[in-house]
């Protein structure tokens, strides 16, 4: 009786709201996953040969660069309203967006970790008969995980916050139930969306902080005071050596994060 | 295309332009909104940035906090404000929420500017005498501009943004002009109000960047290699970088992009 009686009051915290309204919980989540995971996804494939072409051709380093930052000045809502006319009103149109927003960090990240290979390291893969592709994937690649990752975790972070506004059109996962909590002025609706938000991109940033562990193995080697680097050598030490600087950095943003969440 | 020139037309009658919800008074409100929760948020970030600076403490307050503002969806704090009591006190809750976005980039990045002033210059001005205040608007404060600046466009790319998203909650701005095309199923105008929110959020990066040269304290003496150095990013000084692509040697991730344009 007294569990029911909190909807009916329209209380912030309210456990009956979650059990009765499960599914909806459920399928708002899902949506706002599989946005984030397509969005994050594409905009790193998209990323991938714009960062390669302006670290290629120089010349288009400032244009790619600004044409992205252009992008990011849009606010959210004119992005995607901008975009109805072209795709009608669709997940393809809040997708979109999320990628566009996603370039910016994706592709400065990836050149700043590119350009931060050491060019004795470059050399010696050469002297070695590497070709392009093979320095490419087998080295250079390799010695920019860590700043790619930290890109695609901001990246991940705040496409998830963003999906939120897709809401306006019905594709924004649990931005759908805030917006509707936010018309009806259901209390419950929107805290119980907005936390469960904060938690999927705590929970989003832990994984990909584990994987970037798992991904660079030498790094943890190296600042335990182990054996070198893996295509590093002697240069690289300093690089690794800010690397866990900012990984030091980064635990303490996402406890941080946690207690925000709480 | 016919929806561009529908658009267009929706534009350019002078109708849409007057009146109580016309682009006029739209417009005002947008900015109102916007300069003053920025001159709150200035009030209360920039002097709590440069006493951490100066100090030299608190630097993981600082970095974290622009962590945390990434994580939590506008819409969220927007959404949960709006059904406070504060409801019933006009702006307030949409002030509150916009000044909570801005002080994130505002604090970090006045932070790390501060702190990274040159060592050995501020050595040197300490040595010759002068004082804490002194030192700090003297040599701290100058040398560590153009990152204050670069926090300032951030934190108002951000507010132009989340001011736009509070008319979601029934809140003023120009946002309500695409908000209220959503309902009625009006596409031009929803694209009409979306490409004026875009307009304005370019026009007062570039007006910020423009200032930002204007007063730098430092203009016409950053000339030389080291200071010079500092400042120029990958695509030349004159690119409108991105919050955060100005940055001096911090790894990348440390020092990140704005949070995100919500």
């Amino acid at each position: 009786m007294k569990a029911s009686s909190c909807l009916a009051a329209n209380e912030w915290i309210c456990g009956e709201y979650v059990r009765s309204r499960s599914d909806e919980l459920v399928d708002a989540t899902v949506q706002h996953v599989w946005i984030t995971l397509a969005s994050v996804g594409i905009g790193l494939l998209v990323s991938f040969p714009l960062a390669l072409v302006a670290r290629r051709w120089r010349v288009l380093t400032g244009p790619v660069l600004g044409l992205t930052t252009v992008l990011y000045t849009i606010p959210s809502l004119a992005m995607f309203s901008l975009l109805v006319p072209l795709m009608g009103i669709s997940a393809s149109v809040v997708v979109t967006g999320l990628v566009l927003y996603s370039l910016t960090i994706l592709i400065r990240n990836l050149l700043t970790g590119l350009d931060a290979v050491p060019a004795d390291t470059r050399e010696a893969a050469r002297g070695m008969g590497y070709g392009q592709t093979r320095l490419l994937f087998t080295v250079e690649l390799p010695l920019a995980l860590p700043a790619v990752m930290a890109g695609l975790r901001i990246a991940t972070v705040s496409t998830i916050a963003m999906t939120t506004v897709g809401g306006i059109m019905g594709y924004g996962g649990l931005g759908n139930l805030i917006v509707e909590g936010m018309r009806s002025l259901f209390k419950a609706q929107v805290l119980t969306a907005s936390v469960l938000c904060v938690l999927l991109a705590v929970l989003a940033d832990l994984l990909l902080l584990g994987l970037q562990r798992l991904l660079t193995p030498w790094a943890r080697a190296q600042r335990g005071g182990g054996t070198g680097g893996r295509g590093g050598g002697g240069d690289s030490r300093g690089r690794f050596g800010r690397v866990g600087r900012v990984g030091r950095f980064r635990t303490r943003a996402a406890a941080a994060r946690k207690e925000a969440a709480a | 295309m016919g929806t561009i020139a529908d658009a267009w037309t929706w534009l350019t009658t002078g109708s849409n332009w007057s009146g109580p919800g016309g682009i006029g008074v739209r417009l005002g409100e947008h900015l109102y909104l916007t300069g003053m929760s920025l001159a709150i948020a200035c009030a209360i970030a920039l002097p709590v940035a440069c006493w951490l600076g100066h100090i030299g403490k608190g630097g993981t307050l600082a970095i974290n906090i622009s962590n945390v503002g990434r994580a939590v969806p506008t819409l969220a704090v927007l959404g949960l404000l709006l059904l406070t009591p504060l409801r019933m006190h006009g702006d307030w809750p949409t002030v509150i929420a916009l000044v909570l976005f801005a002080v994130p980039p505002l604090l970090t990045n006045a932070y790390v500017g501060i702190r990274e002033a040159d060592r050995d210059v501020v050595e040197a001005a300490r040595g010759m005498g002068m004082s804490g205040p002194q030192l700090l608007g003297r040599v701290e404060l100058p040398l560590g501009y153009p990152l204050v600046m670069t926090g300032l466009r951030s934190a108002t790319v951000q507010v132009v943004a989340t001011a736009t998203l509070a008319a979601i909650a029934g809140g003023g701005g120009l946002g309500r002009i695409i908000t209220a095309g959503f309902r009625t199923y009006n596409t031009p105008q929803v694209v009409a109000g979306a490409f004026l929110v875009a307009v304005l959020a370019l026009v007062l990066e570039g007006v910020l960047v423009i200032a930002e040269r204007l007063l730098d304290p430092m203009r016409g003496r950053r000339t030389d290699g080291r200071a010079s150095g500092r400042r120029t990013p990958a695509g030349g000084p004159g690119t409108p970088t991105a919050p955060g692509a100005k940055e001096t040697d911090v790894p990348a991730g440390e020092q990140k992009p704005a949070p995100a344009p919500l």
